[in-house]
């Protein structure tokens, strides 16, 4: 009896929308001058000569301060925020306007990020540290807005922003809420270009996700926002089924096989009841590091979605850690609604061992289901199906 | 969807040099640092998994509680399909915090991959799953406090969807040498022994 509850209780979850979604880059601090940028081809990433960062030159793709304060400024005359905090502010602040949504019981406010404030270890002070945490980043951004419930923090590495999705529509499915605002962001930063470089991960070009010659990844920064919804009213598009499976295989490495994200993949598939050969397109993660890009190309032939057309949007924004999933999200969802598929961008000559077809060039194409991906440390991975509104 | 109670089936706490299994003292050392403390502990259960002192203290906390609740329960030839749900205030800020020095002075420059990895909360997971080999569902909040609730709800929605016949699920707090571990197994099925308890009573207990 109890079994048969809980599959009517199975049938009858609410449906899930998307229906407002913004992003802060290099390339622009709204959707649309963001598409504008990659349509024309244009990449975040730049050299960059910063002692302060890394000892020597590199590349990476970074936000400047300039633009971050006075877009603030605009908004706000406060001067307590971090430069993170405002790049989420800015993220959140037109999608929350346009909404309408009242910031009730039933509307939730998700942080994602993999490191928040982590720049402010930097400075030995007791007050900077208590900024390091991730419980008082939440709180800075959700006390700017005043949202009423308390702010849930996602920190799952470079799955964070879209592995948020997932639990937002995991949360208004169980009626908990109605609305859920989600953001999304991580910073370039010392902590992270150190790291990153020591584990020989960083490529000396602008990175190539999936190409022959491909070194490693270019990291940036980024923040993202959207609103998922129950209300179907405005919906960019639909969420119909996520899972994030561990790959229980290695903390630092993939799993060569891609057991994780193949499971992960099938289990949303299995949920969204969309069967493999409906997918028209696939967001998928690139880091552009010789291990990730050749374990996503095993786990798609695996799942026989090796023709299906993928990009990383890599090319364009660089390394975007916690906030990679959630931006790529909001441009995916922008490349269903124009029925354009976007240039893998740094791509050239096929570098996996399992053939996957890599978007060379915008095209126009008819998208009415997509995947999004990502993968990350501790063996992490997330994929979510989206279809499009009728 | 109406929420039910948590079928909590058991759980385990960690503080003050003492591991605490279903209500009763498991293990227990004089007053020692935590590294020391989770050797003995280590060593006194006989876990014989020396990927444990790679570890970095918040996953070797996290490791010994999961370690004794999943032990009796995970299977190596059958699929366990059993969520991770984990939660803390200090993220991996006490590793932060040792890699953060290792970069800070440019005289004494050397950043450590081993370290950096652990600059992750979400690594314990992947430590337990690996352990396990839980191909499985696994997800990492960060509270100001233990948030019970939440992690009920969170819980009950993997059970009531179908993406986990279990869930372990909560609390692995380190910050400098403090800690607190709470942890426990949630089914969709009741348990007689934790009929009139919740996931806050038995944290606050």
């Amino acid at each position: 009896m109890e079994t048969l509850q809980e599959k009517s209780k199975f049938k009858m979850l609410r449906e899930i929308y998307i229906t407002e979604t913004n992003c802060i880059t290099p390339l622009g601090f709204d959707v649309e001058s963001n598409i504008e940028a990659i349509l024309r081809g244009d990449s975040g990433i730049q050299l960059h000569n910063d002692i302060s960062l890394m000892p020597n030159s590199f590349y990476a793709s970074i936000i400047s301060d300039e633009k971050i304060n006075s877009s603030f400024s605009k908004i706000s005359t406060e001067t307590k925020y971090s430069r993170l905090e405002k790049m989420m502010i800015l993220a959140l602040e037109p999608i929350i306007k346009n909404s309408k949504v009242e910031l009730n019981s039933k509307t939730a406010f998700i942080l994602s990020t993999t490191k928040g404030n982590i720049t402010a270890l930097a400075h030995d002070s007791e007050e900077s540290f208590n900024n390091a945490h991730l419980d008082v980043l939440a709180k800075n951004v959700s006390a700017f807005f005043g949202f009423q419930t308390q702010p849930i923090v996602v920190s799952n590495a470079c799955v964070s922003g879209i592995l948020a999705v997932s639990v937002a529509k995991r949360m208004i499915q169980s009626e908990l809420y109605d609305n859920v605002f989600v953001v999304a962001g991580d910073e370039v930063s010392q902590f992270v270009l150190s790291g990153f470089n020591a584990f020989q991960a960083m490529s000396e070009l602008p990175c190539k996700p999936y190409s022959k010659n491909r070194t490693g990844v270019s990291l940036g920064e980024a923040t993202a926002a959207v609103l998922v919804s129950a209300e179907a009213k405005n919906a960019k598009i639909k969420v119909i089924g996520d899972s994030s499976i561990n790959d229980a295989n290695h903390i630092s490495g993939p799993s060569r096989t891609g057991e994780g994200l193949f499971r992960s993949i099938q289990n949303a598939l299995k949920e969204a009841q969309i069967e493999a050969n409906k997918l028209d397109y696939i967001s998928a993660h690139g880091t552009a590091t010789p291990y990730n890009d050749e374990m996503e190309a095993i786990a798609l032939n695996r799942l026989d979605l090796q023709n299906v057309p993928v990009n990383s949007l890599k090319g364009f924004y660089g390394h975007t850690l916690g906030a990679s999933g959630l931006l790529e999200t909001v441009i995916a969802i922008e490349s269903a609604n124009r029925n354009i598929l976007f240039e893998s961008k740094g791509f050239d000559e096929i570098g996996v061992s399992e053939s996957i077809n890599v978007i060379e060039k915008n095209e126009e194409a008819n998208i009415e289901i997509f995947l999004k991906t990502a993968s990350g440390f501790g063996g992490c991975n997330t994929a979510v199906v989206f279809e499009k509104v009728k | 969807m109406t929420q039910n109670k948590p079928n909590i089936q058991s759980y385990i706490k960690i503080e003050n040099n003492e591991i605490v299994l279903n209500g009763t003292s498991a293990f227990k050392t004089e007053p020692t640092d935590f590294a020391d403390f989770a050797k003995q502990a280590y060593r006194n259960f006989e876990m014989q998994y020396p990927k444990f002192f790679k570890m970095d203290a918040l996953s070797k906390l996290a490791f010994l509680g999961s370690e004794l609740l999943l032990s009796p329960i995970t299977s190596t030839e059958d699929e366990n399909n059993i969520a991770l749900v984990l939660a803390n205030k200090s993220s991996s800020l006490d590793t932060d915090v040792k890699y953060q020095e290792s970069i800070s002075d440019k005289e004494n420059y050397f950043p450590s991959p081993a370290v950096f990895v652990y600059t992750l909360p979400n690594i314990c997971l992947g430590e337990i799953s690996i352990r396990h080999q839980l191909k499985s569902e696994n997800s990492f909040f960060i509270f100001d406090a233990f948030n019970g609730e939440f992690l009920s709800n969170y819980s009950n929605i993997l059970l009531n969807t179908n993406k986990a016949d279990l869930v372990l699920c909560g609390w692995t707090e380190f910050f400098n040498d403090n800690y607190k571990a709470f942890l426990c197994i949630i089914s969709a099925a009741e348990n007689e022994n934790y009929k009139n308890e919740n996931i806050n009573t038995l944290y606050h207990k």
